[in-house]
Order: C-alpha cells, then structure tokens, then sequence
C-alpha cells in the first residue's frame, strides 16, 4: 500500500528526483499545479496513460487534498 | 482521489508509490510556488513582506520594545523555534514597563494563509478594520505580513 506522506517528506523525494503526479481533471492542473508535476487524471488511469512514468523509480501522487 | 490513482500505480507493477495526501490545497498554503494560467499572483502569499518585529518568549521588554519601534507595525510577535506565532506583545504595552515579554503577551493572534485571494483578504481587512494581516502556514508559521495598502494597490 502506497505511504501516505506529508510536505516535508515530499521535499526529500522531489529533491530525490521522484515523479510527481496530479490526478485531478485536466482543467484544475492547466490553472494550477505543483512545479514540474505530470497530468494523468484518474478517470483516464490506464496502462497506457501511466507509461510515461519510469515503473522503477519512486511516483508521488497528489489531487487536491484538504485542510 | 489519489488514493485510488497510487493503487492503480501499485497494481500496474510501480514500485515505489506515494500519497501526498494534503494535496495541493496544503502545497498552497505553505506560499509555495504553482504553475499555470491562474499560478499564484492573486494571492497574498505574493505580497508578504519580512518587516515585522519578532520575538522569543522570555526576552525583555526593553529589547523587544526597541525591536518594535522601529517596526512598521503597532506590534511585535512572539515566535517559538520553529517560527511557530505564539502570540502578540502591542508597542504600547511595552512602554515603560521592566521585565519580561510574557507578562504582556497576547496569545493566538488570528492568521491567514498565504492562499487566500487578495479579494478576500481586500474584504476582510476593510470589515475588520485591519491594517495588516498576519501569514502562516497550516503548522501555525510565520511567512510573513500583508499590509492593507499593498492589498488595495494590487487591485487597482
């Protein structure tokens, strides 16, 4: 099961050179996403869609989250 | 959401999977920077300023009071180390009396993040009569303060 992580943690993984993923519809992450993170939107979720991501290296995903 | 996208992720043969489950929304709101058409440019974290008076618990009211003179601001804030605001001491509490900060200190000053709209802050700052407000992060950290003429120039 994926580990649920927090700011800090995902400091040392971008700075780690892990992948980085929004899952939100498309519209959200052209107004607004975290630098240099990818477009895959779950509804479009597929093999093929997530092929651009390197299976061997760590992937960080995130939507919008809560406060 | 991203829950069920690092599943699918692990169920494809991906490794090394993570949730950053506090999303985008907590990424904003530690002032931090975004890409894309709206970015962040309509929000007060891109007016914060690193002008305030700051403070630890158990310092003098001499030092403090000299620090918060010379401020722009009627205030100094009081900052645990890891600049979490714990609380306000007012210039005008500070004068004339000797001993410690603590004795004048008012806790939990209310804060905004840094996403808030300039909007937002515009309307709030002018029902509340407020002349600044006070930036921290969602762990209660000081990124800064916005004053009320920098959150009127900016919707001119």
């Amino acid at each position: 099961m994926a580990q649920r992580i927090d700011l800090p943690r995902l400091d040392e993984l971008l700075r780690a050179g892990a992948q980085l993923v929004e899952v939100l519809p498309p519209e959200e992450y052209e107004e607004q996403h975290l630098p240099g993170a990818l477009s895959i939107p779950l509804k479009e979720f597929r093999r093929e869609a997530v092929s651009v991501l390197e299976a061997t290296r760590p992937v960080v995903v995130y939507c919008w989250g809560s406060l | 959401m991203s829950p069920r996208a690092a599943l699918w992720l692990e169920t494809f043969g991906f490794q090394e999977v993570y949730d950053y489950v506090a999303g985008k929304a907590d990424w904003l709101a530690h002032n931090r920077p975004a890409e894309g058409t709206r970015a962040t440019s309509n929000t007060i974290g891109s007016l914060a300023r690193q002008d305030v008076a700051t403070c630890r618990l158990g310092e003098s009211t001499a030092e403090v009071g000299q620090r918060v003179e010379t401020s722009p601001y009627g205030f100094g804030l009081v900052l645990d180390d890891a600049q979490v605001v714990l609380g306000r001491v007012r210039k005008s509490a500070l004068h004339g009396l000797a001993g410690s900060i603590d004795e004048v200190l008012e806790p939990g000053p209310s804060t905004v993040r840094p996403d808030l709209s300039i909007e937002t802050a515009a309307d709030r700052m002018r029902e509340h009569n407020l002349t600044a407000l006070i930036v921290s992060d969602p762990e209660g950290r000081l990124l800064g303060m916005v004053r009320r003429k920098d959150v009127e120039d900016a919707l001119r």
